[in-house]
């Protein structure tokens, strides 16, 4: 017998959730409780079990996919006499919901799973009457619903007229009614007290037979979703904002258009600190360390900002204070699985080149297995970006909010270069600096640009500079 | 992140032989049982333990493991969308098997939503811990029939009905006590508070049995307090104990020491049992966002249930056979679970009026005349041909 296994509410009050990915293939066999597949909701990543033993059959969702909750992912075939399953066979609220679509499926967790169309929930008219209404006030004593009906015959019509359109008014029977036939209640006219719609208006819709089709359907959104957003030949495919997407967004958005940025960009002839790092990488005291460019840039940087500590600091609108760091934790940007991150390394201007390439290290590697944690993702000063990872040579990087520089650094290429009055093939990279222009001027600046620059042009010249 | 629970409890800090009383803060951790499974002695505590033969050690492990069994299968059915929130107690198997078992049938427990560890040596159904976490019942079980009240949802607040229980103890005049657990975060809330101050001013027989687990959510304990929790509870002129939480054999003796005292007129114990919550906070919690992964490896070091394996191995007891017979015992509680999970009724939408007024009540009756009439409205056709509710 085939099974179905419906995505459940993983956290509390969830309506969705992404699959990740499947830990198991169409025609394995899977026992109780072995992870199938790994979803992210709202609050967690987290491990689904399989509810039953058997065989996979279908798998419904692709990775990659936000699911609703209630929505079939993945189909089992389990033997029918139910020794499999060490539970016995009955049906489970959410093996029992019809499947009938639209209709109101309790998947023990709630009702989360039914999809409203429109985003907010509709505000709940508490008053059946919006003009004066002495012909309800009368009758409804006696009912049960009394409560619903609360009339405010104070009330003028044009307050009533300049209220936005609120839903058509109508009791739950109707509107589970209205649900079960697939009638918008919004289109159909209501014949009782106050415009309120009865089981007759809708019946009478329905039957009419001049529904307009748009206006047939309460679910056309959701419906809009294919079943496999990967089929051939869809034009778009829409993700929901959210999680660090949203986050990134939102903190971008806010740097963007807040702080005033200035971008510079400086080419240099890196071949000395090529040199440089070739050597070091054969010397035997920095056995085991990673050394790249990046290494050296950051150490660049660290130095620099000595001489130019106005790009380490804050704007701080609040108090009205410029907030000068004397110290600095060196962020790094991440491209990670779930999305960009920006660790830092804490008081990383008193680190020696060897604990600033330990640092590195340990942070890359901490955040490409998502085990970076809190504390590393706050309390940076200035950042640095690695573009040139992706052959990238020069871009105009957005600050890290709270940040007053960052600096993107390109790859490292051969090409011609002046060298000694001639043209050489030399190494050559591009560095980019934004800055916030509130706290940093251009000549501030452009001198932490050049000392970066010439650092790296010529390592040497740090001797004239510390 | 530094934990200072190293251990060596017996052995470091003051040492053993104190009181059982009232020490200064930094006290040691009493333990009986080291990580690596070593039975270490205890001049204080370990008469207290002495009757536990090699069968009553073989089936505190065996419960143990069962405990964690019934965790990690509620866990599944979670997500498997049975039940729609589990807190798991993974971690803390010793604290509430050791607490659990040293109780006597007439003491009564008044517990937290994490204490299933508890109620499992309670000998509850286990049909009953979930119907709560399924959303079919408001509560699990009738409270008389186990000797322990169904589990408190707010931090806290079961400490002032185990003193209020304490308290009427004392009126009859029995000997029985009033257990309470609750967490780290709880001895931060105003009840547990009041509840230390009435204990301790009408020397209630009530024991206070915080489940230091160091996490209040994402909350680390050393955030709320600077001092050992242990020590909050001399301020109330309250004798604490702090044990090692991950040590079945010392939270016994722990427990059985405060029971003795409750019983014979002494009054109110905290126990502080140092453990740690290996899962997350609820299954909507993703711990992974403010804990580091280290402090759970360091923890993992100190697993309750490795602890009691390596002494009964040490001891030659960890036959095959035993092994075998826990492993069933296991097997056998998720099942039973699981089936009571998946073929428990959907409550009826009436049942909402059951037990709310143990006699009847005019205006609750008059609720439930409504909303049966309500109901009734779904699928009556006579209401067809008018606007429902406004005739």
């Amino acid at each position: 017998m085939i099974k179905e296994f419906r995505l459940p509410d993983l956290g509390e009050g969830l309506t969705e959730s992404e699959i990740l990915s499947w830990k198991v293939g169409v025609g394995d066999t899977v026992s109780l409780n072995q992870v199938i597949a790994e979803v992210e909701t709202a609050k967690a990543v987290v491990e689904l079990p399989s509810p039953f033993a058997g065989v996979i059959t279908a798998l419904h969702e692709q990775p990659g996919t936000v699911v609703e909750v209630g929505k079939p992912i993945v189909s089992f075939e389990v033997p029918d006499d139910g020794a499999a399953r060490p539970a016995a066979e009955t049906p489970t609220a959410a093996a029992t919901a019809a499947a009938g679509a639209g209709k109101r499926e309790p998947n023990l967790v709630g009702y989360g799973a039914v999809v409203e169309s429109s985003g907010r929930p509709a505000r709940r008219a508490r008053n059946l009457t919006v003009v004066e209404a002495p012909v309800v006030e009368a009758p409804v004593v006696e009912t049960p619903v009394v409560e619903l009906v609360e009339t405010r015959p104070v009330e003028t019509k044009s307050v009533a007229t300049a209220r936005p359109a609120e839903r058509p008014r109508s009791t739950p029977p109707v509107r589970k009614l209205a649900k079960d036939l697939g009638v918008d209640l919004a289109a159909v006219a209501g014949t009782g007290p106050g415009g309120l719609i009865s089981r007759d208006d809708v019946r009478n819709f329905v039957g009419g037979g001049d529904l307009p089709a748009a206006a047939h359907h309460l679910s056309a959104v959701p419906e809009a979703w294919p079943e496999e957003p990967s089929a051939g030949g869809q034009r778009e495919t829409r993700t929901p904002i959210k999680g660090v997407r949203k986050f990134t967004a939102a903190a971008m958005v806010a740097s963007a258009f807040t702080a005033p940025h200035v971008t510079e960009f400086l080419t240099v002839d890196v071949t000395p600190t090529m040199d440089l790092l070739a050597r070091l990488k054969a010397n035997r005291a920095f056995a085991g360390y990673k050394l790249t460019p990046l290494t050296i840039v950051a150490k660049a940087v660290l130095i620099a900002l000595r001489r130019n500590p106005s790009l380490n600091s804050r704007w701080d609108e609040n108090s009205q204070e410029i907030v000068q760091y004397n110290y600095v934790n060196l962020g790094i940007a991440a491209a990670t699985p779930r999305g960009l991150t920006v660790p830092n390394i804490k008081d990383a201007d008193a680190l020696t080149l060897m604990g600033l390439s330990e640092a590195l290290t340990g942070l890359t590697e901490s955040a490409r297995s998502g085990k970076t944690t809190p504390a590393e993702l706050s309390g940076g000063t200035i950042s640095i970006t690695n573009i040139g990872v992706f052959g990238i040579d020069a871009g105009t990087p957005i600050l890290n909010p709270g940040e007053a520089a960052i600096l993107a650094v390109g790859a490292v290429r051969n090409m011609p270069w002046e060298y000694q009055g001639e043209v050489a093939l030399r190494q050559v990279m591009t560095l980019s600096l934004s800055f916030d222009h509130r706290l940093v001027d251009g000549e501030q600046g452009s001198r932490f640009l050049a000392d970066v620059g010439a650092i790296l042009a010529e390592p040497g010249m740090v001797l004239t500079m510390v | 992140m530094s934990t200072d629970e190293t251990g060596h409890g017996g052995t470091n800090a003051e040492g053993p032989g104190n009181s059982a009383g009232i020490h200064g803060s930094g006290r040691y951790l009493i333990q009986l049982v080291t990580p690596a499974g070593e039975r270490i002695s205890h001049p204080e505590f370990d008469p207290w333990v002495q009757d536990i033969s090699d069968e009553q050690l073989c089936s505190l492990y065996e419960d143990m493991a069962a405990v964690r069994r019934i965790d990690v299968e509620a866990t599944a059915l979670q997500r498997q969308g049975e039940l729609a929130l589990w807190p798991p107690l993974l971690g803390q198997e010793a604290s509430q098997v050791g607490a659990g078992r040293a109780l006597r049938e007439d003491d009564f427990v008044f517990s937290s939503y994490r204490e299933n560890g508890v109620a499992y040596c309670r000998g509850v159904d286990l049909t009953d811990i979930i119907r709560v976490w399924r959303g079919n019942a408001s509560s699990g079980w009738d409270p008389y029939t186990i000797n322990m009240a169904t589990p408190q949802i707010i931090i806290g607040a079961q400490t002032l009905h185990a003193t209020g229980y304490a308290m009427g103890i004392q009126n009859d005049g029995a000997d029985s006590v009033a257990v309470t657990f609750f967490g780290d975060g709880a001895t931060s809330e105003g009840d547990v508070n009041e509840a230390m101050v009435f204990a301790a001013s009408f020397q209630a027989p009530v024991v206070f049995f915080c489940q230091n687990n160091h996490w209040a959510i994402s909350e680390p304990v050393r955030l709320q307090s600077h001092i050992q929790l242990a020590d909050r509870a001399t301020g109330f002129g309250i004798p604490s104990l702090r044990v090692d939480g991950n040590d079945v054999l010392a939270v016994m003796a722990a427990t059985r020491v405060a029971l003795d005292r409750a019983r014979r007129g002494g009054g109110p114990t905290f126990i502080e049992a140092v453990t740690y919550r290996m899962g997350p906070h609820t299954t909507a919690d993703d711990p992974t966002r403010y804990r580091d992964a280290n402090e759970l490896e360091d923890w993992a070091a100190k697993d309750p249930i490795a602890r009691v394996k390596s002494l009964l191995e040490r001891k030659g007891l960890l036959t095959e056979n035993l092994q075998q017979h826990v492993q069933d015992k296991a097997d056998a509680v998720a099942r039973e679970m699981r089936a009571g999970c998946t073929n428990m009724p959907d409550p009826e939408p009436l049942d909402i009026f059951k037990h709310v007024y143990s006699s009847p009540n005019s205006w609750l009756d008059r609720q439930q005349d409504h909303y049966s009439r309500y109901l009734a409205s779904f699928g009556d056709p006579a209401g067809a041909n008018s606007p429902e509710g406004a005739h």
